[in-house]
């Protein structure tokens, strides 16, 4: 199945079909008409898949498909241009340009969390840099995954843009092909798979992978505000279940119990007496997740540190927002990526202990830091390496087009959103013209000291020797 | 240390060092790149030493093509440096206002780059002064097949630079397989595909990004408006001049139509005579094969059946000297080995064509090379060719020249690699592009937070849509009331 998918799209990219700004244009402008007409039945999918409420379905996924539709289409006329570069004085005269080309026939594996956005974006790059492209919605998001198969073919060119469904054979099928790229949004052991495979073929990967985000509060924050903003990142984000949602928290022991008693009554506020009663919380997307996440608490050294929530419905899938307070450090929830609604606070004697914290571990995608402390600020951004960081606030880069979105070590390798996604899928081809004048007779054998003097001359810019270079010096005969 | 332990070792320090921040500061950068400019230039009758004992490269060409292009990326670096280390501003956008937003260059950190036998003081200094200028410690593997310039680098680089931070490890299979298991935060290989791909699956175990720079055919397409007698030249100077063919952009098989076939044969015959003498494996001006390994491949692609009579000029060697005169073939069959494989020396096959445009679909047939090369006065086949030819790059005109130009991306697609270097792409190459957003505790929009409700629904919608009054209201704190 997937040779014969492979096959098509490779027949259908070398006819050239996906290469004209106007094909690309009509697939992005075709996008935008399905994401406006569908849009119930897109947020309804996601009800489906994750209980995902209405607002969030809007705000996180549809509108930024969109925006990030309408970005293409307006940068792409410039984006496909080639750029001219600067000639060298060794290759005098000529033109020198960078030409982006397309990459090819491109697969797209899809993530489960934001089921839809992350199936679009990097689709919406790949066709604006001109490949034809597979997509590979997650099995775990079923309703999504099927929405994509039965539309994108009602509105794209079916001959260049496919979706195929499948779980762990389908896609372990689509990975034996040879690809142009491979972009994966998911885990790091799964990412380890898809680069070793891809490693057969010599096929370049983007990986957008997950980690630990931490949030550092300071103490001289406006508190209230910053909590609004670390429950919205968390808990309003599909329950926490996003790669960049804060993982955990790092404090000063003096500075805990006041945040913690902010953060319940801004829990409380968000969500209610009863969180899992509340319509604005995802659920837990299935019970094999469900079930990872409540033995992350399941241990007495665990649970024992629950300050607030804890709460769960097996049936509905549900967890309630819950923090937990000095969890030792050697436990699974400390140690893995926690995607879920436990936000675990670490506190520490000196605020500045939270950047080699931090740095004891992997480089996360998202690092966050809420202090009015400008040294602190420069600290953390020049000493925590990360995907992305924010200062006072929490998962609002990604709304940014003109920031590269994407992760560095187990975080991931590459970056999209903007320009970034056209050049994530794109070839930057060096070209350089000449004429077939300005021959430089020192630049051939038989080599002499003389014709030496004269290329030395030339490489370290001299004018001279340039002219003496171009008017066929050393002389000699034709 | 014994050689097990020696990797774990090295990465283990490297790690060290880098942690203490050494390799952070624009200063430390900048001592670095002086002290391989000054290595280059003091110790360049060395170099030239070493290049001529590991393939008999001549000093011109030790210095056009490796010396003075090792100093001039210096050079570059330490100009650029500031510029690239400054933080770059990009709009913040209304979504976040208000807010600041920039693109930070932050080091990889620990970085390994493998090094060819070809250019090895090129392929060796010029990954690794982009890993300097971008803050990294570095371990430096050169090849051990060019053995005099792997020893002498051994020497002279703890000499010139900050042996803390940037060392040389020496070694073949077994010792590059050790390096290769440990965690780098970036691998840079040059080299062929064979083992681009282990060093790609190697990688895969840690997350590890990588650049590899490999090889392919360079086709060079000869069209019949040209200046025939200029493309010969620059052909013979793409191909011979540059290590006796032994490089990666090297002019590798020629396609032109059947009737400009013997004219170009002529003045290809004629080039070789002025630049080589009649004798060429006496002429010094040739590199020879850097080992008899590769001598023999060359004899086995040149002596294969359907391929020995094809040979229309040159053919002749000398084993002992490791030399290989340059060499023309006339049609040899697409199916032989010689057009299957990387040349990578002194044979140049030319197959002719009927008309001039057939010459893409072969060329398509065949990987994607690093370089590809198109001799016309046809404007209108140049941008076919540009359109219709996916490759590392492209010339039109010329052969090789192209790296010489630092604002040019120098790098393979397809099977000829990933990723790029060379000026500010060798930065790049070796840095994290860290996303930087900054906001304040004003600027706070109610109609964010749960619950969610139909109202704030409606702001955000229209805020999203840029509309004025539902910008103001979210400013503002609309909708009134609870959070």
């Amino acid at each position: 199945m997937a040779e014969a998918v492979v096959r098509e799209l490779r027949a259908s990219f070398t006819a050239g079909r996906t290469r004209p700004v106007e094909w690309r244009a009509a697939q992005l402008t075709a996008l935008v008409r399905m994401i406006e007409e569908k849009e119930a039945d897109i947020s309804a999918a996601l009800q489906a898949d994750l209980a995902k409420p209405h607002m969030e379905s809007y705000l996180h996924e549809i509108s930024l498909a969109k925006a990030s539709c309408k970005f293409s289409l307006k940068g792409m006329k410039s984006w496909t241009k080639p750029e001219k570069v600067p000639s060298a004085i060794t290759t005098f005269p000529s033109t020198a340009q960078i030409v982006p080309e397309p990459l090819g026939v491109v697969l797209i594996i899809s993530a489960w969390n934001y089921p839809f956005l992350l199936s679009i974006d990097p689709v919406i790059g790949a066709i604006a840099a001109g490949n034809a492209v597979v997509l590979k919605p997650s099995e775990i998001a079923p309703a999504t995954s099927s929405l994509f198969a039965k539309l994108l073919p009602e509105y794209v060119d079916n001959s260049c843009i496919k979706v195929v469904e499948g779980g762990v054979d389908e896609t372990t099928d689509l990975l034996e092909q040879k690809w142009d790229k491979i972009f994966y949004t998911g885990n790091g052991t799964i990412g380890r798979i898809v680069m070793t495979a891809a490693a057969k073929h010599l096929t370049p990967v983007a990986l957008e992978l997950g980690g630990k985000c931490p949030v550092i509060v300071d103490s001289d924050v406006d508190l209230h505000v910053a909590v609004k903003r670390i429950a919205v990142g968390k808990w309003g984000c599909n329950n926490g279940q996003a790669c960049i949602a804060p993982d955990y928290i790092i404090t000063t022991k003096s500075f805990a119990p006041e945040l913690v008693d902010s953060l319940k009554r801004v829990i409380k506020r968000f969500y209610g007496e009863d969180p899992l009663q509340s319509a604005d919380l995802s659920r837990i997307v299935n019970s094999k997740h469900f079930n990872r996440l409540t033995s992350l608490v399941e241990d007495k050294k665990v649970a024992d540190k629950i300050v607030y929530g804890g709460q769960t419905d097996e049936k509905q899938l549900k967890i309630a927002p819950t923090l937990l307070l000095d969890v030792p450090l050697d436990t699974a929830l400390m140690t893995g990526e926690i995607f879920g609604p436990y936000l675990p606070i670490v506190t520490v004697e000196k605020i500045e202990d939270s950047i080699d914290f931090i740095n004891s571990k992997t480089k996360p995608l998202a690092a966050y830091l809420f202090t009015k402390n400008k040294k602190l600020q420069d600290n953390f951004v020049t000493n925590v390496p990360a995907g992305g960081m924010l200062v006072n606030d929490v998962a609002l880069h990604l709304t940014n087009p003109h920031l590269p979105f994407g992760g560095v070590g187990e975080s991931g390798m590459g970056s999209y959103h903007g320009k970034f996604s056209f050049d994530c899928f794109t070839h930057k081809k060096a070209v350089l013209i000449r004429g077939f004048g300005g021959e430089a007779t020192a630049r051939y054998p038989p080599y002499t000291q003389e014709k030496q003097k004269i290329l030395r001359g030339l490489i370290n810019g001299s004018f001279i020797a340039l002219i003496l270079a171009l008017l066929g010096f050393p002389r000699e005969k034709r | 240390l014994t050689a097990t332990a020696m990797a774990p070792a090295v990465a283990e320090q490297l790690r060290e060092s880098f942690a203490t921040g050494r390799t952070r500061p624009a200063a430390w950068r900048e001592a670095q790149l002086r002290g391989v400019l000054r290595m280059a230039t003091e110790m360049e009758a060395q170099i030239c030493g070493a290049l001529r004992a590991d393939l008999a490269k001549p000093v011109t060409e030790s210095y056009v093509h490796e010396i003075s292009l090792v100093k001039s990326s210096c050079k570059f670096a330490l100009k650029n440096l500031k510029k690239w280390m400054k933080p770059k501003k990009v709009p913040a956008g209304v979504l976040t206002f208000p807010s600041t937003a920039r693109i930070a260059a932050e080091p990889l950190g620990v970085v390994l780059v493998i090094s060819a036998w070809n250019y090895p003081f090129l392929l060796s200094m010029d990954p690794v002064v982009g890993a300097i200028a971008a803050g990294n410690a570095v371990v430096l593997k050169p090849s051990e097949v060019a053995p005099a310039t792997s020893s002498l680098l051994a020497e002279l680089l703890p000499r010139f630079v900050d042996s803390s931070c940037i060392k040389v490890v020496e070694g073949g299979v077994s010792e590059t397989s050790e390096l290769l298991e440990q965690k780098w935060d970036k691998i840079f290989y040059t080299g062929n595909g064979k083992v681009g791909r282990i060093v790609l699956s190697l990688a895969a175990k840690h997350l590890t990004p990588v650049a590899l720079e490999l090889g392919g055919k360079c086709p060079v397409v000869v069209d019949s408006n040209v200046d025939l007698h200029v493309a010969a030249k620059r052909i013979a100077a793409g191909k011979w001049g540059c290590n006796n063919g032994q490089a990666c952009v090297s002019p590798d098989f020629i396609i032109t139509t059947k009737s400009l076939a013997p004219k170009l044969l002529e003045s290809l015959e004629k080039v070789l005579q002025k630049f080589y003498g009649h004798d060429p494996l006496q002429s010094p001006d040739l590199s020879r094969i850097v080992n008899s390994n590769h001598f023999k491949r060359l004899r086995i692609l040149m002596g294969e059946e359907k391929v020995k009579d094809k040979i229309v000029f040159g053919g002749q060697s000398d084993e002992a000297q490791l030399k290989i005169a340059p060499t023309l073939l006339m049609d040899v069959p697409l199916d032989s080995a010689i057009m299957k494989e990387e040349i990578f020396g002194p044979l140049l096959p030319i197959i002719t064509v009927d008309k001039i445009h057939e010459s893409f679909a072969l060329i398509n047939s065949m990987t994607k090379p690093l370089a590809a090369y198109l001799f016309t006065k046809d404007s209108t086949l140049k941008d076919q060719f540009e359109n219709g030819i996916s490759a590392g790059a492209t010339i039109i005109n010329d052969t090789s020249i192209h790296l010489t130009n630092p604002h040019l991306p120098f790098g393979g697609v397809g099977e000829s690699g990933m990723g790029a270097y060379h000026g500010t792409f060798s930065f790049d190459a070796f840095s994290h592009k860290k996303a930087i957003l900054a906001r304040f505790f004003i600027g706070e929009v109610k109609a964010r937070y749960p619950p969610y409700t139909p109202a704030k629904l409606s702001i955000v919608k229209g805020v999203l849509k840029g509309n004025l009054a539902s910008m103001i209201q979210a400013i503002l704190g609309f909708p009134r009331g609870g959070a």
